[in-house]
């Protein structure tokens, strides 16, 4: 039995666990306690599930427990990570070398450091999203300090080479940033076979709570520090002061624990249900993936249906599918995606695009159901379309001369 | 964002898709917008040049909700009115018609100059000058 509406949209965020809200549960009433009150067991139960839960995290992702800060999220992960390292190592330099499909949290601070006085390059990404590694090395210069270069992109999916990234930093003796958001849980990341300093991520986007996440810092070959953003009382050694979100800890470490287990199944089971997604509307004509197939996350598609408009095409289904667009109608700023148009794509194709994020929770009947929703509107929509009709006519669209508003 | 259910209406039931024979010389074409601004609208209109009434209109939009039911709005309206009432038909009227949003304001800009666009391909045809319209005014 489908129940409506159907949930495709998680990379934007996940349900959570309802075995995760199970071990947060305990911690809203009866075990209440700040984890820094040192003297009575309302604290020291508090200190250890805390402390549970952080060995929980770094064991997702090979680190050690000391290595993980808890923050309120990858945004707050992203902005201690670049202006931390800015300014405890501006005795070394003041460049960040980063990329144009980053993550808003990443390029606006990298603007903020531009206007500390700080530098920045962005690389250009390849149309198929992935960096030039001779263009990373080229950028790098006597006075870079960090390197910053997501895990894997949230709109297309694209997964970075970020064991060769890592691999020319320690070459120059760079630190290596990566917001690995959208990896972590989905796919394996190991701190240190990837060769990375310092890592954000965050709990809403592994079916665990939202306002509560994790800045991984390396301690040891190198030892990593980031002067903290949040100063007070000293939590999180010194590097993120303010009371510890325990309930939301809790369950942030019990997702962590569950992609560990679950993540090989889920894995499989996710990317054979984006696949069938994909081949079933790729037989729509003029259908076009964007971002690389081969290194990319396993349950993410990003599709353009040419000639026909994103924002109208979820109209044809929102009410029953959760999906979202790069289409300029459906942002706010009424501007196109900036990933999508980094690829190179013509706006006209950043317009026409839907994002697919599949997830632990997406089955077979619910893909079934969206394929022939999203095939039919897509006909639809192209019976309506005046591009759609001069491209079957064989006009060329580049040669027409558009009154511009 | 939620949706009036005028716009929806139009959008499930869009009045008027298709396409008029752009070679006779009774028919206007307009053709407005452009891939990269994510809207373009094509209305057409036929007229009865001894009454100057528009006597058809269809339309096709590639566009979000707002920008096809601006469309479809107009091929109703412009059925049956002369060609000097079409003239009078103001964006705002379909900001009002379909309880449009500010962010959405833009495609009734756009319906209105799709409507003066396709008078001007009728007149210019039938060896009248285009008329020049100033910039719409946006409310």
């Amino acid at each position: 039995m489908l129940k409506f509406p159907i949930y495709l949209d998680n990379n934007a965020t996940t349900p959570m666990d309802p075995r995760v809200f199970e071990a947060m549960k305990p911690y809203f009433l009866e075990h209440f306690g700040n984890a820094a009150s040192r003297n009575h067991s309302f604290g020291w139960e508090a200190e250890e599930a805390v402390s549970y839960a952080r060995e929980q995290v770094a064991k997702l992702i090979g680190a050690d427990e000391k290595e993980i800060i808890f923050t309120s999220g990858a945004t707050e992960g992203d902005n201690l990570a670049i202006k931390g390292v800015f300014e405890m190592y501006a005795s070394k330099g003041n460049h960040i070398i980063t990329a144009t499909t980053e993550h808003k949290a990443v390029l606006d601070t990298c603007k903020h450091i531009e206007k500390l006085g700080g530098e920045v390059t962005y690389l250009q990404v390849q149309p198929d999203g992935l960096i030039d590694l001779k263009a990373l090395e080229a950028a790098i210069r006597p006075t870079t300090i960090l390197i910053a270069i997501m895990y894997a992109n949230n709109e297309i999916g694209t997964v970075m080479p970020i064991r060769e990234i890592s691999a020319i930093a320690r070459k120059h003796g760079v630190l290596v940033f990566t917001d690995a958001t959208q990896a972590v849980g989905k796919i394996p990341v190991d701190v240190n076979k990837d060769g990375i300093d310092i890592m954000a991520f965050s709990g809403h986007k592994m079916y665990g709570p939202k306002g509560v996440g994790a800045l991984y810092v390396r301690r040891k070959n190198p030892r990593v520090k980031v002067t903290a953003q949040m100063d007070g009382g000293g939590h999180e050694r010194g590097m993120r002061s303010g009371t510890l979100n325990v309930p939301g800890i809790v369950g942030f470490g019990a997702a962590c624990e569950l992609c560990r287990l679950d993540m090989e199944e889920d894995t499989k089971r996710i990317s054979k249900l984006r696949d069938k997604l994909e081949t079933e509307l790729m037989k729509l004509e003029e259908a076009y993936i964007n971002g690389s197939t081969e290194h990319r996350l396993p349950h993410v598609a990003n599709i353009s249906f040419k000639h026909v408009e994103g924002e109208g095409l979820l109209m044809g289904f929102n009410k029953n599918i959760a999906l979202s667009s790069g289409s300029a109608c459906t942002s706010a700023s009424l501007e196109p995606s900036y990933v999508l148009k980094a690829l190179g794509l013509g706006d006209d194709l950043a317009h026409s695009s839907l994002r697919f994020g599949l997830g632990r929770f997406t089955t077979e009947e619910q893909i079934d159901y969206t394929i022939k929703a999203i095939s039919e509107t897509v006909l639809k929509l192209r019976e309506m379309s005046p591009l759609w009709e001069m491209y079957k006519e064989g006009i060329d669209l580049n040669s027409i001369e558009w009154a511009h508003h | 964002m939620a949706y009036s259910e005028k716009v929806i209406d139009h959008y499930q039931n869009p009045k008027n898709v298709g396409t008029l024979d752009k070679s006779k010389k009774n028919v206007g074409t307009g053709l407005v917008g452009a891939p990269e601004c994510g809207d373009v609208m094509r209305l057409q209109i036929e007229v009865d040049d001894a009454t100057g009434m528009i006597t058809d209109a269809k339309f096709k939009t590639f566009g979000c909700g707002s920008a096809i039911a601006s469309s479809s709005l107009a091929t109703e309206w412009l059925k049956g009115k002369s060609i000097t009432d079409a003239l009078a038909v103001d964006n705002m009227d379909f900001v009002e018609e379909l309880n449009l949003p500010p962010v959405k304001i833009h495609c009734s800009v756009l319906a209105e100059d799709a409507i003066k666009a396709a008078i001007n391909d009728y007149r210019v045809k039938n060896g009248l000058e285009a008329i020049k319209f100033d910039e719409s005014v946006v409310h």
